[in-house]
């Protein structure tokens, strides 16, 4: 642990400052994923931790390796990046998925999505919180 | 744009992340270029639709814009989520929305934007009319989804694609 | 003191990701669709991304960074393969 006594005072405040927001937003997103009630509310919940959780804990990581080995260190821009562009695809197949799984009858569900898009009536924009049920696995 | 580069900027980013994962050698160097070299010839294969930007200044504002909404609706899922969503001042559903924009590369754009927004997120889109449906988990009845994604973004992506 | 700071901000970012895991790990086991449990999956990927970025920060190990990548990858092709799988899959029901 000799690197971290080497680290300028105002360097090391600024790290504990990302590190800690940064984490814990990546446990409100945890929290969301246990305390919300639906599938299309706890689709919102990661978000937190992937966008600015992620941001965070990468510029303490860069300005950390930056200041302790004396030169620039950029490696961690690229999980950014791969993580800024690879999370959206995942949430949008995920949220396709269930709602096809959700219009199709033949699974039995709970939850109320609006029909296909073509028809022209507005959607309900309600939706159904009971989880009593016991749905296909 | 020429037969043997056809991705000049794809190739270029490649080659760029090819060096800063192992090392600034000359070795690295060639190897690096021979592989973006041949990721760019077989992406040409793939044929997707060439992204032609207008105005590149409107790229760094929309860029801030989309960095400070991430910032608001972070801390505004973070509310939702700290309260518990059965709060009663917090009401999730779906919305129904009509887009202008027909590029695909920026409804690409606007896909990772909404998605990566907490608090938004894109389910299904339907190509010929142009309707969109999106989930959001705090909807505020006053708040107008349509106007705001089309004053906010779809103005800025049809100035800097279409 | 600059070191006790930064020790106890990287011990507690250590202790909050690993019960984000678990909370994460709870809602995989529990259920109750599928796509729930694949969320959850996505979810602990990322964490565990998270986790490795911060022990590499406290060990002063840079190849720890390596791991995390490796795991973001691994967590991306995961996930797109099961999503397809629940979109494409109730065919053979």
């Amino acid at each position: 642990m000799m690197h971290l006594e080497q680290l300028p005072p105002w360097a090391a405040v600024i790290i504990a400052l990302f590190v800690v927001v940064g984490a814990s937003l990546t446990l409100l997103g945890g929290v969301g994923l246990v305390r919300l009630k639906s599938f299309y509310q706890r689709l919102h919940a990661p978000t937190l931790g992937y966008s600015y959780g992620t941001l965070l804990i990468i510029l303490a990581s860069m300005l950390m390796f930056s200041l302790a080995e004396g030169r620039v260190v950029v490696h961690e821009l690229m999980i950014g990046i791969f993580i800024m562009v690879t999370t959206p695809i995942t949430l949008l197949m995920l949220g396709r998925a269930a709602l096809r799984r959700d219009r199709d009858r033949k699974l039995g569900h709970d939850e109320v999505v609006p029909p296909r898009i073509r028809s022209t009536e507005p959607p309900a924009e309600t939706e159904t919180e009971s989880e009593t049920g016991d749905p296909q696995p | 744009m020429s037969r043997f580069v056809p991705h000049p900027v794809l190739s270029a980013v490649l080659v760029l992340m090819w060096l800063f994962l192992t090392a600034f050698t000359p070795g690295h160097l060639l190897l690096g270029t021979l592989i973006a070299l041949g990721a760019g010839w077989s992406v040409e294969h793939l044929h997707p639709p060439k992204p032609v930007f207008r105005r590149w200044l409107a790229i760094p504002k929309l860029m801030a814009v989309v960095a400070l909404d991430i910032l608001r609706s972070n801390i505004a899922v973070a509310r939702v989520l700290i309260l518990g969503p059965d709060h009663p001042k917090y009401h999730s559903g779906f919305v129904e929305l009509t887009l202008r924009l027909r590029d695909p590369n920026a409804l690409a754009v606007l896909a990772i934007i909404l998605t990566g927004t907490p608090g938004t997120a894109w389910i299904e889109f339907d190509q010929e009319e142009g309707r969109l449906l999106l989930h959001v988990l705090d909807l505020r009845s006053d708040d107008d989804w349509q106007s705001l994604i089309r004053d906010r973004y779809e103005a800025l992506l049809m100035e800097i694609f279409e | 003191m600059t070191a006790e700071i930064l020790r106890f901000a990287l011990g507690y970012a250590q202790i909050a990701l690993i019960l984000a895991l678990g909370l994460a790990c709870w809602r995989m086991l529990r259920g109750p669709r599928a796509q729930d449990r694949v969320l959850a999956l996505d979810t602990m990927y990322s964490i565990a991304m998270l986790l490795f970025l911060v022990i590499g920060m406290g060990n002063g190990n840079v190849f720890f960074f390596e791991g995390a990548l490796v795991i973001a990858v691994l967590g991306f092709v995961t996930t797109v393969c099961a999503a397809k799988f629940l979109m494409r899959g109730e065919v053979i029901e």
